[in-house]
């Protein structure tokens, strides 16, 4: 009886989901570590930008470096102003991120469905891993001067151009990660019954979702990447032409606004990523 | 703690719940590093009536999982062949579940839905969830349903894949050393548990096992794999049809006596013989 109850304790004191843990009342509530709490997180990742942006500051106003090197962060809003009232910067920024969009959507669609094929069929890996691999070592830049011939100068060319920068991260780590699939699941799977699109979906699928999201993260840093190299390269609008015609025109102020636009848009981008990243997660993993 | 036996699956209608196994000349073969072969297995006959439990003993790296395996379909025999009832074992034949050596649970997914990947496809669902939270009740696992793997014990989690195979009520159930990472007295309680389970619903069992007393407190015969020492290979050493019914004494001096041969049959010095100490025939402490 005594031995009963006490193991009875011992059952009710071993853990449980946390949200069958009440706290009662009065007890002193566990403290979160610093690292752990959101105003901590936010305030963090955002000094380091705003003491870059008061040594910017400092730096271009007592003159220690000339204006013509460094413009100060006033001369920089002034150029993105005016660029504003003209509704060129609009037009740049809409241009720029419609680009990134439909070349990464079109590149790591292409890249999760081959990856796909090359990581889950043998057949698939054979007929096609040595070929992709070709086209891969291929410098993406390389193709430039192809695209303009077929495409000229239109959004036909820049999109394929990003589409490749965005394909190829998501199709190598994709197949990588679904071939690396830890073979001793997949048998307890297969030896519960499942095959095919259900084995897919309950085994290899969740294995490789961190995976995923890291290729799409990259994929996307590249089809930045990419714009960057495609609108410098042949364009008459968006953030690269931007680069370019303020670099021939001497216009500083503008390079160091392209450059902080390409550096806000990316970093928002990969939060979108990081959205998804959270769902998944919570979906699949 | 034998209170639990009504508890096993009584919703699944009657249906076969159990078939035979043969084994026929059976032989596996691995490709060596150096290019040659390595045979594992060879010229395993064996017959396991409907219902019936056989312990699979032997030393380490002998071939037990491999047999196992083979019968679940989950790799091929190079030689001979194995059949579940008339038709050869297919692969992956869903006629068998299997409970791995190691748990081998799905990371991702909670403890309770590890054990639903057990369920025979298309069941109705709200019966298949009972049956989940009944199997989980009686491995003990109840309050960490919503548990992920890597939050539970070793021993839990065998628990959790043990429970998984139960769930597939197969007709065949394949276990590879279902209780080895439990403390004596769960694994005392989990050993009863697979009876009342087979008493319910009384499927064929092979079991594989390291353990001479569990082999002797569940099985209805008991194999012993090896190999004679001259060719490579291991082959069924001896076959023992342990006495008496279930639940057995599991201090009776008949055991012991069977316990003292297949000790010997593992190569084992058992108090004292091989140092020239007479044999005793006094009922041995069992290391419970
Ligand atoms: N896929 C494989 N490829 C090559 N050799 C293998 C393979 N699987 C098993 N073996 C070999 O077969 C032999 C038997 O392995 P098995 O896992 O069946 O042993 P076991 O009797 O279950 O041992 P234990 O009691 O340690 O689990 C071992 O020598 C092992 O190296
Ligand atoms: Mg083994």
């Amino acid at each position: 009886m005594t031995t009963d109850a006490a193991s009875r304790t011992i059952a009710r004191s071993t853990p449980r989901p946390a949200a069958s843990v009440a706290v009662p009342a009065g007890a002193p509530r566990e403290r979160r570590p610093l690292t752990g709490r959101r105003w901590f997180v936010v305030v963090g990742g955002a000094l380091l930008p705003i003491a870059l942006l008061a040594t910017w500051q400092l730096v271009s106003t007592t003159g220690l470096v000339p204006v013509s090197m460094l413009p100060s962060p006033a001369m920089v809003w002034q150029a993105a102003v005016d660029l504003a009232e003209r509704g060129l910067l609009g037009q740049y920024v809409a241009i720029s991120t419609q680009r990134v969009f439909l070349g990464f959507a079109f590149g790591a669609a292409l890249g999760l469905l081959v990856g796909a094929i090359v990581g889950l069929s043998r057949l698939g890996d054979i007929l096609l891993a040595p070929t992709l691999g070709a086209l891969r070592a291929v410098p993406s830049l390389a193709w430039v001067p192809l695209l303009i011939l077929w495409f000229k100068i239109g959004e036909e060319s820049k999109i394929i151009l990003i589409a490749i920068g965005a394909f190829f991260p998501v199709y190598t780590i994709v197949s990588a990660a679904l071939r690396h699939v830890d073979r001793r699941l997949l048998e307890a799977g297969r030896a519960f019954g499942l095959r095919g699109v259900p084995l897919f979906a309950t085994v290899q699928l969740p294995a490789v979702v961190p995976s995923v999201i890291s290729a799409l993260r990259l994929a996307l840093a590249q089809a930045w990447l990419f714009l960057v190299a495609a609108e410098l390269i042949a364009s008459s609008m968006g953030l690269g032409f931007l680069l370019l015609d303020s670099g021939q025109n001497g216009r500083i102020d503008r390079i160091f606004l392209a450059i902080i636009l390409l550096a806000v848009l990316g970093k928002l981008t990969d939060s979108i990523v990081g959205l998804f990243e959270r769902w998944a997660i919570r979906r699949w993993a | 703690m034998s209170t639990i036996a009504p508890a096993a699956p009584a919703a699944v209608a009657a249906r076969e719940t159990a078939a035979p196994v043969a084994f026929r000349g059976l032989g596996r073969a691995f490709a060596a590093p150096d290019g040659g072969e390595r045979e594992v297995l060879r010229g395993i006959d064996l017959e396991v009536a409907a219902g019936e439990i056989v312990a699979i003993l032997g030393p380490s790296g002998c071939g037990k999982s491999t047999l196992l395996r083979i019968a679940g379909g989950l790799d091929r025999p190079t030689s001979g062949e194995v059949a579940i009832g008339e038709a050869p074992v297919a692969p992956y034949d869903v006629r068998c579940a299997v409970g791995f050596q190691e748990p081998r649970l799905l990371p991702w997914r909670s403890i309770e839905r590890n054990v639903a990947l057990g369920l025979p496809r298309g069941g109705d669902r709200r019966e298949g969830r009972e049956h989940v939270a009944r199997l989980l009740e009686l491995v003990g696992l109840a309050d960490f349903a919503g548990h992920r793997p890597h939050e539970v014990s070793g021993g839990m989690a065998q628990r959790a894949s043990l429970a998984r195979a139960l769930a597939r009520n197969p007709e065949v159930l394949l276990l590879d050393e279902p209780f080895g990472a439990l403390d004596a007295l769960t694994r005392l309680k989990m050993q009863d548990l697979l009876l009342d389970v087979h008493r319910a619903e009384p499927t064929t069992v092979l079991l594989v096992t390291h353990d001479v007393d569990e082999a002797l407190q569940l099985a209805d015969r008991i194999v012993l794999l090896g190999t004679d020492g001259e060719t490579p290979g291991a082959g069924i050493r001896q076959t023992v049809v342990v006495p008496g019914h279930r639940p057995r004494d599991r201090g009776s001096a008949e055991l012991a006596e069977l316990r003292g041969r297949l000790l010997d049959g593992l190569g084992i010095d058992r108090h004292g013989t091989a140092r020239g100490i007479q044999a005793t025939t006094t009922i041995p402490h069992y290391p419970y």
